[in-house]
């Protein structure tokens, strides 16, 4: 069984091909990495699984769900997947409560004390519930990407994308955001990460997909992979990281 | 020949003040609600009106206030029109407001990041949501500050309505000039009147935007 299932993906941006043919099943509770240069097409891979970019070719199904953004409202788009940014964009003008709470009044006509009950509970998943009132000028970076996290969680998707989640952190916040994904990962959330942390994709990631010139390179659990690298790309790529 | 008192020419010159401010509460007002129109319908997403918008706007940023009013009331005159100098002036004053209001607004919009719409996109809202719980709200606070700043300029613009006769604070002070022959006197005053005028809306926009700044908008 398969949550999310990507068929020769193809993507351009003018002449410049990123991505040229990538196949990737996930499992549902399954912990995907996504490593491999900058360039190399791992955020637009993302970007392609929630429509942020529309896919020249290929198939993506998402639940059963078929993508296609010219058939499909924003609100069909985001039923099962989540997205968290490298930069928050949480919204300055809302409180922490407000953000995580916006999406499901407005989108879904979630009544307001559902939606804050929800906010509560999924704020406490990550440490934020006693900020439910602060601005995000007001909080430190590592605590706006929980509260973004948090914001993703209460739309309840099924898969969760993370883009270089902790790249805008200073080195002392990193740990708090990966606790949080950490403990996502054990509760069973389904995790499509791009990362440049090494130690939490082998760690923590039930898979790591190497991604090279636009294609998955190479692939599997990440003790084989990292330790016996079979590729002289990849072998390079963690020599150069590590 | 009549004696003028420094207190007639005072008294003189703020009588005119008046219709300085009502003509610059016509042009702001009728500007701001034209700008706020165009503002709207440049974001419809019709191309044809957002071409000829653009036009407009950069068609009133591009040639001189003084060539407008001219304009508006010579060249209305020349085609027939009678068209008192209380309406050309209120005309071009609108006109050349709401170009340069639809423009700051226009950059108010674009400055939200790009990261707000992402945002709002991956979380299901779509146009018009985003607009009115994301983007909107931040824009409007970013462009208070230059839209006050804006009507500084637009107060000052009004002392070109003189040279088609429309005798607000600039007007009377030629006239007074023309009858006193104390120019320094006369322009000094006039021109302290402006700036009693202009002062406190440039402080309060300055004042606005350093409230932005500690709110940590920017």
């Amino acid at each position: 069984m398969t949550l999310v299932c990507v068929k020769d993906l193809h993507k351009s941006f003018g002449d410049l091909e990123v991505l040229k043919g990538v196949d990737l099943d996930v499992a549902p509770g399954e912990v995907v990495a996504i490593i491999g240069r900058s360039g190399s097409g791992k955020s637009t891979l993302l970007r392609c699984l929630n429509q942020l970019e529309q896919h020249d070719g290929g198939d993506i199904e998402i639940a059963g769900q078929r993508l296609d953004a010219d058939a499909m409202a924003p609100s069909d788009l985001s039923r099962n997947v989540g997205m968290v940014f490298q930069s928050f964009n949480l919204f300055p003008h809302k409180t922490v409560g407000e953000n995580v709470m916006l999406a499901p009044v407005v989108v879904r006509g979630v009544d307001k004390l559902e939606a804050a009950r929800v906010a509560r509970e999924v704020l406490d998943k990550v440490g934020m519930l006693e900020k439910f009132d602060a601005y995000p000028a007001q909080l430190s970076g590592g605590q706006q990407q929980r509260v973004a996290i948090a914001r993703a969680l209460a739309m309840k998707p099924k898969v969760l994308l993370c883009d270089e989640v902790t790249s805008a952190l200073d080195p002392e916040l990193v740990g708090e955001v990966l606790r949080v994904l950490e403990a996502l990962a054990e509760e069973g959330m389904t995790l499509i990460l791009v990362t440049h942390e090494m130690k939490f994709a082998h760690d923590v990631a039930d898979r790591v997909v190497f991604m090279h010139h636009g294609r998955i390179h190479e692939q599997g659990d990440p003790k084989t992979l990292f330790n016996h690298p079979s590729t002289p790309e990849l072998k390079q790529f963690i020599s150069a990281v590590l | 020949m009549i004696e003028f008192t420094l207190w007639d020419i005072v008294r003189n010159l703020l009588l005119a003040a008046r219709w300085t401010i009502v003509l610059s509460l016509i042009a702001f007002i009728g500007g701001a609600s034209l700008g706020l129109l165009f503002t709207v319908l440049r974001l419809s997403g019709n191309r044809l009106l957002k071409v000829m918008i653009g036009i407009y706007v950069d068609v009133f940023q591009g040639t001189p206030l003084l060539m407008q009013l001219f304009l508006a009331y010579f060249g209305t005159a020349a085609l027939g029109f009678n068209v008192s100098a209380w309406a050309a002036a209120s005309i071009a004053l609108t006109l050349f407001t709401s170009a340069f209001l639809c423009d700051i607004w226009r950059g108010c919009l674009e400055a939200v990041p790009r990261g707000q719409w992402h945002a709002s996109r991956v979380l299901g809202m779509d146009y018009l949501q985003t607009m009115r719980h994301v983007i909107l709200p931040q824009a409007l606070r970013l462009s208070v500050p230059p839209t006050v700043g804006f009507s500084v300029q637009v107060i000052k613009g009004t002392a070109l309505a003189s040279v088609i006769g429309f005798v607000e604070l600039t007007k009377a002070g030629t006239m007074l000039n023309n009858a006193t022959f104390a120019p320094f006197t006369i322009f000094a005053l006039v021109a302290l009147i402006y700036f009693a005028l202009c002062y406190p809306l440039s402080r309060y926009s300055r004042y606005l935007e350093r409230r932005l700044y500690d709110a940590g908008m920017r």
